[in-house]
């Protein structure tokens, strides 16, 4: 009896409460955006059983039908189920989001850690540049990255991943400067520890728990970026499945009142930065206890 | 008096390698990556002979290095060149849709202020109440709604449904845009005008859009305005406030949030990048003929110049912003100057 899945759960349930007593709401915030997270990341990995129709279908029923039993959220102008194309769509967005942030971390933070350790001239120019970058509005680089490059999933990913580079860079450099400066890290190098060494051994492991938290911020940023791109109709061919193409293409429908073509996509795109953040936010209050007292 | 001018000219001296790196990355992004603006321009079929000319006269087929050091002098110039599609220089065309962007932005970053000081100033006096837990809710679920879906929404509940704002556009057909038009910035022009009619168009012209941008920031501010009024609240200058029997309201309100809004002002430098670019999504969608607009219409068309000088304009922009919120910073507190 001992391992029913009923027991499973309900020791699941008491594990969860007693963290929620311990940490509050915030330990909720962080449930609440990793169950809506898994959910979309579920939806997205079993699209093909889950959806009814397939998302390029033209022939799924009437020409902007509205929602109803036959089609849960309705259908667009060339007769494809909307419900559909918001499941395989979720493939998109999530992919190019999160590809797009650990491209940009693997970047930022190594830069960052070399930066920060070996200072110097090299430390300030590319601080600077960094600097420079950061303060630029994001979406408009994206906006310039994506049009001159060809659509595509790699030019999108490369356009949204550039532009957070910096975020990574300025987090690991200061990181790394108040580390370097640690007792652990003298006496590593008192020994003769080689600079390599302390960096991967001693400063890394120390810089990497904080990028835990901005990653996720991270990714739900991404995703919005992501979808600004596709809604202008920029990064991305028009054979991809994607949300912000879907709702470029719903606007169109909005003066003649097809709502659910707009309404869908765009609610999706919003729950899945919420999630995303919603996890970041509950980590970095509960991985940071001083936030706590607040 | 000697170390604020120091800062000053200091803190102006740092904004010309930011402008100057800025800058660099535009021409990196617009002239170096892969993709040929000519043959784009002209398709696919045009003859070797009329891409080779083109390119010579818009001066892309020297090397690299010169392209970048004539680019630099046209800006120093405040040349941004001509328009590779229509016979227009590119600075023209920028006067002429700059005004719409800023008094867009002006009124959305007024929204903001309005919806995100007052209720993240509330949910740090209430910090831990339920008030303050669905305040942040709001603030996260705000911050992660897209701007132009949220736009979107309320052009179909505002403009369809209730049919009480206009969904596009910065003027309605009954209004001549020449009869008052002197600054490009409308509200500013019809009032100096006397128009109020136009102004009443002018202005509910001007509301969903910046509802749609000024709601869409409230979130980043209700978050900054919290973290700050909890930091002031727990000084000893509050307790010593209340302790003389000030009302508590006087105490927050006044007194705390006097205080926690310099870190508040420094912050709204930094949110001029994403107001900006809540304002190219916001212009897509309500039609607005602003900088956005403009940026992504040549996109679909090529037009090369006018990318890069739109680019440009907004790199020089943030960079001017910033420097101006520093020195405020330093003017409103000392300690900044040190």
């Amino acid at each position: 009896m001992k391992h029913s899945p009923t027991a499973a759960l309900a020791g699941l349930i008491g594990r969860f409460s007693r963290m929620g007593r311990k940490y509050g709401v915030e330990w909720w915030i962080l449930v609440a955006g990793a169950v809506i997270i898994l959910g979309i990341i579920s939806m997205a990995m079993f699209a093909g059983v889950i959806a009814p129709y397939s998302p390029y279908d033209q022939n799924t029923g009437p020409q902007l039908a509205p929602p109803g039993a036959e089609h849960l959220m309705g259908t667009d102008n060339l007769q494809r189920d909307v419900f559909s194309r918001i499941i395989f769509g979720a493939r998109t967005i999530l992919g190019v989001a999160i590809l797009a942030a650990i491209i940009s971390s693997l970047v930022g933070i190594t830069m960052g850690l070399i930066s920060g350790f070996s200072g110097g001239v090299f430390d300030r120019v590319l601080s600077l540049i960094m600097d420079s970058v950061y303060s630029f509005p994001g979406l408009i680089l994206a906006i310039a990255f994506a049009a001159m490059l060809e659509p595509g999933i790699i030019s999108i990913t490369f356009a949204v991943a550039v532009i957070y580079i910096p975020t990574y860079f300025r987090l690991v450099r200061g990181q790394t400067l108040t580390i370097k400066e640690e007792l652990y890290v003298e006496a590593a190098r008192a020994i003769g520890a080689p600079g390599v060494t302390i960096l991967g051994k001693y400063i890394f492991p120390n810089v990497i728990a904080t990028t835990a938290v901005v990653f996720t911020m991270n990714v739900g940023d991404a995703i919005m970026i992501e979808a600004a791109l596709t809604y202008l109709g920029l990064g991305l061919p028009p054979s991809v499945v994607d949300w912000g193409m879907d709702l470029a293409m719903g606007k169109k429908f909005l003066p003649s009142g097809q709502w659910w073509l707009i309404t869908f996509p765009g609610a999706m795109i919003s729950l899945l930065a919420v999630g995303f953040t919603m996890l970041g936010e509950g980590l970095s209050e509960i991985l940071n206890p001083r936030l706590l007292e607040r | 008096m000697k170390n604020l001018l120091s800062y000053i000219i200091g803190r102006t001296l740092l904004t010309i390698p930011m402008v100057f790196i800025l800058l660099t990355i535009v021409f990196v992004v617009v002239r170096v990556m892969p993709g040929d603006p000519v043959s784009s321009m002209l398709g696919g079929h045009a003859p070797e002979k009329v891409i080779e000319q083109k390119k010579e006269e818009l001066g892309l087929n020297k090397p690299l290095i010169v392209q970048y050091g004539n680019y630099l002098w046209q800006i120093c110039r405040l040349d941004l060149g001509n328009s590779m599609i229509y016979k227009q220089r590119v600075i023209d065309t920028i006067r002429e849709k700059l005004p719409a962007t800023i008094e867009l932005t002006f009124f959305g970053m007024l929204i903001t202020l309005l919806v995100g000081v007052p209720l993240g100033a509330y949910a740090a006096d209430k910090r831990r109440s339920t008030q303050d837990y669905s305040i942040r809710l709001y603030g996260i679920v705000i911050y992660c709604i897209p701007v132009y879906w949220l736009g979107l929404m309320l052009q179909m509940i505002f403009g369809i449904w209730l049919d009480i704002f206009p969904i596009a556009g910065r003027t309605g057909a009954r209004v001549f845009v020449a009869t008052f038009d002197w600054s490009g910035f409308y509200v500013l022009d019809t009032i100096v005008a006397g128009d109020f009619a136009a102004l009443e168009d002018v202005l509910i012209h001007l509301f969903l859009p910046s509802v749609t941008l000024g709601l869409t920031l409230s979130g980043i501010f209700i978050r900054l305005t919290r973290a700050n009024m909890l930091d002031v609240l727990k000084s000893d200058y509050i307790l010593a406030a209340e302790a003389r029997g000030i009302r508590h309201r006087r105490v927050v309100y006044k007194h705390a949030l006097m205080n926690a809004f310099v870190p508040i002002l420094t912050m709204m430098g930094l949110q001029v990048a994403i107001l900006m670019a809540g304002a190219v999504l916001t212009e897509t969608t309500f039609s607005w003929p602003g900088m956005g607009r403009l940026l992504l219409e040549r996109i679909y068309l090529r037009d090369y110049p006018t990318i890069q000088g739109v680019i440009v304009i907004f790199a020089v922009i943030v960079a001017l912003v910033s420097l101006v919120v520093d020195i405020i910073y330093a003017l409103v507190d000392p300690r900044v100057r040190y």
